[in-house]
């Protein structure tokens, strides 16, 4: 190993639209290291990621503070394509990779070997011909140094995604100045045997003398090739341990440990009812959430959190039984079967959802906050519907009877019942969405992201209001979202899901450890 | 790891069942226009010399403007209807031309040199502007050629023979103002590609009878095909059954040019402009050719998808530029070849139609929207003049009136579009929702 880092990042900071992602980060990593970069979402590693390599993202909004050097030089990385001319390749975690092309163009995407012919003699080098030989041979060279089996003429289309993943990386290794490579939670879509290999894979191609940047939040894998650890927290490194210095459980309370000011909820002590929503072995179809296998079980008059990071399957859950994306397996209300993939039937269940995506799916922006409220149970329940023969019409005085009710309620700050809900603020427009599901009379209230983008403030008020259902109705809730430390606030369990299953099951006032080993997908050891 | 590859490679052979269905689903609307153009055939009780002496005209006519549809596919901008802006250029230049007075094979070349930067500067302004309406190139094509229709109006009915002077009574209304509406190529750019010989005056020069051309062109395609099958190499080799159904074809296709030469019958009255029929060959060898440069490759990872053709540092932008440019010359020729099989044309009316039937030719052929090949183009084209030919006849036949028939041929073309559309957007719904399986079900 030489003396010198390949990469050094130094004092790298960066805002979006006012708001800081990225604090100060240092990073040095030597020819032939693996350095590995652990963090929850929102820590800021892609973003870190996206300046080494020169993303739009990055430039277009304004850019960022702080300088890179690339073998002792400092450099300017503008493109992605000139990130390539620094000898930087990236893995992504979502593939770059185009279906119909076999594996060897893929490797070779706009890499081509060119052979000149008349034509391109006359009119320019844009009309080479493709060297398909030479492409196949480079491909299959390429994948040598892998040691894997992928036949280089087969389609993209139709491969497992394992040997997706290789390609984009033979790819990387296909560039002859390749210096740091960077790998973008590249396990994350593997099986178990294929992530040992690529594992193995990522120690040779170090061994040759290539820095490796390894992002993950599985941290036995980081443990297992990682030379050193960098762990970001809140856009700053909050450590960099050699890895013979550190372990698992330090990693895990380093990722997720932060100076929580909140009360659990466990002096509560959960008093349980029956249950009174049962999930066997469900699985839903969400893109970038996709729940495998959950089992999973809710009981009357608690409030259930799920919880884990972005990306394996927490947000899917909801969705799912609301029938809203692609959904099979078991669920049963009060031992009743629920027909899935049918968001009626779910109404017609007693559920109500509040989602994640409020103003997309919640709600009507361009409507009064009255309608809004009362939408869903007009369309779900037929409430709030004067019928007149075939035709019905809206029953205005109820409607207005039960926004100013639920106004009073919930506290919702508006000029009136008929202002338009685009111009509340986010806390009085997730009011609104719970109102509207309020109104639905639910057995069990789904609420996804409740506190997403809104102010500190209105998030301890919606809050409260979730608690204040449940202690004084008794109203079962769901509540999902990526901020642990309001789930322990308020749920009397947590579930965390990790890879699209429950990892385990923790009460509010369980360990940080315990909490940041499930989310990084271990198995939590007794006594910890 | 290597066992799975080989499961892999197995999983690529063919079921034969499954691969049947496979292939008439896949071909629906090829196969349906098939059994329609035969049973019109059947029901129009024309007979065999009317038919192949017009649908030889109209291959001839029409081919090369579907050719020029391909490249756009390939890019993933969809059928390009802007290809009338290529079409206006066309007539324009024609209408010069034979204001000067130059005819025959030199008035063609000349037609095409000029045509060929106007239609380049057409297709890198409409290119321009499908970089800015990306994914609704195809109704920014359709509402453009309207536009330009308008742009075109105006040059020629105010324009010409007030700001841009012209004398010439055959070409000017009697008013002094404005491109006659319809225009008369005779003795001028007319038969100029497809009789070359006239300008010598040897009418017969280049213009062999169809049998004989079809038994030329049968032994030929049986040489390329034998030859391709010695050199290439194992695993890109045709299948022996599609290799003996092919050579069984082309002998059909021999056997029934010797028996009509050797018959003395009327089919042996019909010309094939045979100059036409080589640029044709020579575009779909081009566009081959084309296919397999780096800016073919480069068209085609841009077609597949824009953002990763973008991280691999194609300038995505350019290349698709590059391909309505290329596009629009091949149009621009496309029309003249178009302009001097017809002889006479309607100066604000000929290119109207143009995006739309070629468009409709190149589905029927079995392309798509995001796939498309020569063999769609050369398939389609004869399926669908095919139908254009025998419609009014079996409308005659069937109902008493040509006129029906029309109807139908009207509504097919527009009617194939829609269905193909709708389909693609279907097939793309079911390819979605498969991929969106959770994972571990493939295999």
């Amino acid at each position: 190993m030489g003396a010198a880092p390949i990469l050094r990042m130094r004092g790298i900071s960066k805002s979006f639209h006012g708001t800081q992602v990225l604090h100060d980060v240092n990073l040095e990593i030597m020819p032939g290291e693996i350095h590995g970069i652990v963090g929850e979402n929102g820590a800021g590693k892609s973003t870190l990621m996206n300046i080494l390599f020169g993303m739009d993202v990055i430039h277009s909004t304004g850019g960022y503070e702080g300088s890179l050097e690339i073998a002792g030089k400092p450099v300017d990385i503008k493109s992605p394509l000139q990130a390539m001319e620094h000898g930087i390749g990236m893995v992504h975690q979502e593939f770059m990779l185009l279906p119909s092309y076999s594996v060897a163009e893929n490797i070779k995407l706009n890499r081509e070997v060119l052979k000149p012919n008349l034509v391109s003699r006359l009119f320019g080098s844009g009309l080479q011909s493709l060297d398909y030989e030479r492409m196949y041979r480079d491909a299959r060279r390429a994948l040598g140094r892998l040691n894997v089996g992928i036949d280089e003429f087969a389609p993209i289309a139709g491969l497992p995604v394992g040997y997706m993943q290789f390609t984009e990386i033979a790819r990387e290794l296909d560039k002859e100045n390749l210096r740091i490579l960077v790998f973008d939670e590249p396990t994350a879509v593997l099986g178990e045997s294929e992530a040992a290999h690529l594992l193995k894979a990522i120690q040779e191609i170090a061994a040759e003398g290539i820095a490796v940047l390894f992002i993950t939040h599985r941290l036995s894998e980081i443990m297992e090739v990682c030379h050193n650890i960098t762990v970001l927290r809140d856009g700053r490194v909050v450590a960099t341990r050699k890895k013979n210095e550190t372990n698992v459980l330090e990693l895990a309370e380093l990722m997720v440990g932060r100076s929580m000011q909140f009360n659990t909820n466990s002096k509560r002590q959960v008093q349980r009812g029956k249950p009174i929503l049962e999930v066997k072995d469900f699985k839903v179809d969400m893109p970038g959430e996709q729940v495998r296998s959950v089992d999973l079980t809710v009981y009357q008059g608690e409030i259930l959190g799920i919880g884990g990071l972005a990306g394996q399957g927490k947000i899917g859950i909801a969705n799912g039984i609301m029938g809203l994306f692609p959904a099979s397996g078991e669920v049963k209300i009060n031992g009743e079967p629920l027909e899935l993939n049918s968001s009626q039937a779910a109404i017609a269940a007693g559920l109500a959802f509040v989602s994640e995506d409020r103003r997309g799916v919640g709600l009507l922006l361009d409507a009064s906050i009255e309608l809004n409220i009362a939408s869903g149970a007009m369309f779900g329940h037929g409430k709030f519907l004067k019928t007149w023969g075939p035709f019905s019409q809206t029953d205005r005085r109820a409607i207005r009877e039960n926004a100013l009710k639920y106004i009073k309620q919930l506290g919702v700050r508006c000029t009136g019942p008929t202002q338009k809900v685009r111009q509340l603020s986010g806390g009085n427009q997730q009011k609104v969405c719970i109102a509207r599901a309020l109104t639905m009379n639910p057995k069990i209230l789904l609420v996804s992201e409740p506190t997403r983008g809104i102010d500190v403030g209105a998030k301890q008020v919606v809050l409260d209001l979730l608690r204040e259902l449940n202690e004084e109705l008794g109203m079962t809730i769901v509540v999902t979202s990526s901020e642990l430390a309001e789930l322990r606030s308020i749920c009397s369990r947590i579930a965390i899901i990790t890879d699209g299953q429950v990892a385990g099951i923790l009460r509010p006032d369980d360990s940080d450890v315990n909490f940041g080993l499930l989310m990084a997908g271990q198995p939590i050891e007794k006594g910890a | 790891m290597q066992s799975k590859t080989t499961v892999l490679r197995e999983s690529f052979v063919p079921r034969s069942i499954e691969s049947i269905k496979q292939f008439l689903v896949s071909n629906m609307v090829t196969i349906m226009f098939v059994i329609l153009s035969v049973l019109g055939y059947k029901v129009s009780g024309m007979t065999p010399f009317l038919f192949f002496m017009d649908i030889t005209a109209r291959i001839s006519r029409n081919a090369f403007l579907v050719l020029a549809l391909i490249i756009p596919v390939m890019a993933g901008m969809g059928l390009n209807f802007s290809i009338v802006l290529g079409a206006m250029a066309a007539q324009a230049v024609v209408i010069f031309v034979t204001h000067w007075g130059i005819g025959g094979l030199p008035g063609i070349v000349l037609a095409v040199a000029l045509v060929t930067p106007l239609a380049a500067l057409l297709g890198f302004l409409t290119g321009t502007l499908f970089n800015r309406t990306k994914g609704q190139e195809m109704i920014a094509g359709l509402i453009l050629g309207y536009f330009a229709q308008g742009v075109y109006e105006l040059i020629f009915l105010q324009l010409v023979g007030s700001l841009i002077p012209m004398s010439n009574p055959r070409l000017i209304m009697g008013s002094g103002v404005g491109v006659r509406t319809t225009i008369d190529l005779t003795g001028g750019l007319k038969y100029g590609l497809d009789w070359p010989g006239q300008y010598w005056g040897n009418d017969l020069l280049l213009r062999p009878t169809l049998p004989w051309t079809a038994l030329g062109l049968s032994v030929l395609l049986a040489l390329v095909l034998l030859a391709y099958q010695l050199r290439a190499e194992k695993r890109k080799r045709w299948s022996i059954p599609r290799m003996v159904a092919s050579m069984v074809g082309i002998v059909v296709i021999a056997a029934w040019s010797i028996v009509q030469i050797r018959s003395n019958s009327q089919i042996n009255w019909i010309r094939v402009p045979l100059l036409t029929w080589l640029v044709i060959g020579a575009a779909c060898v081009g566009l081959h050719f084309f296919s397999k440069t780096k800016l073919g490759q480069d068209m085609r990872s841009v077609g597949q998808n824009r953002h990763v053709a973008a991280v691999a540092g194609i300038d995505v932008n350019r290349v698709r530029i590059k391909a309505i440019i290329l596009s629009m010359v091949m149009a621009a020729w496309g029309h003249i070849i178009f302009l001097q099989n017809l002889g006479t044309f309607s100066t604000y009316g000929s290119h109207e139609q143009v995006g739309l039937y070629s468009a409709a030719a190149l589905l029927i052929g079995g392309a798509t929207v995001a796939k498309a090949s020569i063999k769609h183009a050369v398939l389609g084209t004869i399926l669908f003049h095919t139908l254009f030919i025998v419609a009014p006849a079996a409308g005659r036949q069937l109902f008493g009136d040509a006129q029906i028939g029309e109807y139908f041929r009207v509504f097919v073309a527009y009617g194939v579009i829609g269905i193909t559309l709708a389909m693609h957007a279907w097939k793309h719904v079911l390819q979605s929702r498969s991929d969106a399986k959770p994972s571990g079900t493939e295999h």
